[in-house]
């Protein structure tokens, strides 16, 4: 009970304070969420489209890999990063490895599933009489996709939300691939993990709540967005 | 209509994100990779959990120019980091891991920088009496006392670190099997840190085998003591390597040397004489200088700059 109070104590006072390690480890972790949250957009929603739309052979079982990928343990996509990224392994020239570069890397192929799981998902719940008629009325191909896409917009801003908190709350690809380096590759959830390994429980707790706070803003941003 | 805005809306917080991410890229130092001037150092974390590395590499700094960073783990992950030629520095407290990694051809230019004691810690009451055995009659004192008493647990590491690697020599040295300890209803693996492992022995009112900084470190948070201290079976010895440029061509031979010189140098063992004593009361390393014969050591180990 404690441990509680002061840990909310303290989430006021480092946030009020500003201050700046709490402030790095901050906007370390914002850049490195928000580039791998662009990145899995702009590959995920593409990708989700054109599953969605495309007729070919194992349609359905690929549907179900990428639903099972939701499941992808957060350490496990690290492990088989850290084996790309190791200067040992095949993408060890790039020199990723314990640098945020590596960190987006790993996140993006983390979200990338459940991005386009989403996105097919919100696709297919469209109305197939509003597929007919835009069929019907002649719509070239880039039409039909933007119409298609407009239609299902909330439904695929809501998969883009996920893809950002599943990004932002891991703590399993970021401390096998970043290696939580002060400075460097530590972000709230590394951090929080440290400072729990630490007993720090109160400090713990307040980066918990900055992390979550960070959560509501960009939620209540993109609700905002939404209601326009 | 509606839908046109949204889409713009879209494209502006997409745009918002990046460029947020771009102005911060250039706030907060290199995001990329690393850079010739880069040092990583594979570490243990009793050397992290003191912040001594940050002490150190801040110095460094401002000797060489040169940014060194440290990912802190067991000895066994160290070692492991540090054969996939993914750190250039391997500073670690388990000799027979060191020799093998030597003997493999990746470590060169061993030299010891300090040494502590491990310490066993317990609860209060003692239930097995360890307090004033030596190290090895400690360990075995538990043993026979879990036969009797339900309440006696031994908590380890269970994660191949320098520490864990001391325990199980230490239950080998009492003439035990450690897979029959290991499997034993008594014995919890924690495989975990130190501070977690603390953390459970203390919830758990167990025994543990600790490092003494790390032990400096944690114990204000838990009600542990610390039983038997200053046992030559606990002489906990840390060493510095530098990984192969044979084995790994990519690592930065020149700062490595630079740095394995660094910390024998006379400037990083006066640190450590001190480092710690106002928190800890004593230091949390002792320094290597001058006691290579303590240490089990030869002197050009502890004084012999790297060429």
């Amino acid at each position: 009970m404690n441990d509680l109070l002061t840990g909310i104590e303290t989430a006021f006072h480092l946030i009020l304070t500003a201050d700046p390690e709490v402030l790095n480890i901050t906007i370390r972790t914002l850049q490195i969420t928000f580039s791998s949250v662009l990145l899995s957009t702009i590959i995920a929603i593409p990708l989700g489209a054109a599953i969605t739309f495309r007729e070919f052979h194992g349609k359905k079982a690929l549907i179900s890999v990428i639903q099972t990928l939701y499941a992808l343990p957060t350490v496990i996509v690290g492990l088989l990063c850290y084996m790309l990224l190791s200067r040992s392994g095949p993408l060890g020239d790039l020199k990723w490895l314990f640098t945020p570069n590596g960190m987006i890397f790993g996140q993006t192929i983390l979200i990338i599933p459940i991005m386009a799981g989403l996105t097919i998902a919100a696709l297919q719940a469209i109305d197939p009489i509003i597929t007919d008629t835009i069929r019907s009325l002649g719509a070239s191909r880039f039409q039909f996709l933007k119409s298609h896409l407009r239609e299902a917009r909330f439904a695929i801003m809501a998969a883009v939300i996920v893809g950002f908190s599943r990004a932002i709350s891991e703590v399993g690809t970021a401390i096998m691939i970043g290696g939580n380096i002060k400075g460097h590759t530590r972000v709230l959830t590394t951090a929080i993990s440290l400072q729990t390994s630490m007993g720090n429980f109160n400090l713990s707790l307040a980066l918990g709540i900055i992390l979550l706070a960070i959560a509501l803003i960009i939620n209540l941003f993109m609700g905002l967005v939404q209601n326009r | 209509m509606i839908g046109k805005l949204s889409f713009g809306i879209i494209a502006l917080v997409l745009g918002a994100m990046l460029f947020c991410g771009a102005v911060s890229a250039e706030k907060v130092d290199n995001l990329g990779e690393h850079s010739a001037d880069r040092l990583l150092i594979a570490t243990t974390t009793s050397l992290d959990a003191t912040k001594l590395l940050d002490l150190l590499e801040e110095k460094f700094k401002e000797e060489t120019g040169a940014t060194v960073e440290h990912v802190a783990v067991g000895t066994g992950q160290a070692i492991e980091i540090a054969k996939n030629c993914d750190a250039d520095i391997v500073m670690v407290h388990d000799r027979v891991a060191e020799d093998k990694f030597i003997d493999e051809g990746f470590g060169v230019d061993r030299r010891v920088f300090g040494y502590n004691y491990f310490l066993l810690v317990g609860p209060e009451n003692d239930p097995a009496k360890v307090a004033g055995l030596n190290g090895t009659a400690a360990f075995m004192a538990i043993e026979k006392a879990t036969a009797e008493d339900p309440s006696v647990v031994f908590v380890s590491r269970g994660d191949n670190s320098g520490t864990h690697s001391r325990e199980k020599l230490l239950w080998k040295w009492g003439g035990y099997d450690y897979a029959e300890i290991n499997s034993s209803e008594w014995y919890r693996e924690a495989g975990a840190g130190m501070g977690p492992t603390l953390t459970m022995t203390d919830e758990l009112q167990g025994y543990t085998l600790s490092d003494s900084a790390s032990w400096g470190t944690f114990e204000s948070n838990l009600s542990l003591v610390p039983l038997v201290e200053n046992d030559e079976n606990f002489l906990n010895v840390y060493a510095v390597m530098r990984v192969s440029e044979e084995k790994c061509p990519d690592v930065n031979t020149e700062m490595a040397k630079k740095w394995i010189n660094f910390m024998i140098s006379d400037e990083v063992q006066d640190i450590l004489s001190t480092y710690g004593v106002e928190k800890n009361g004593v230091p949390y390393f002792n320094p290597g200088r001058g006691s290579a014969e303590v240490m089990g050591v030869t002197v050009e180990e502890t004084t012999d700059k790297v060429a």
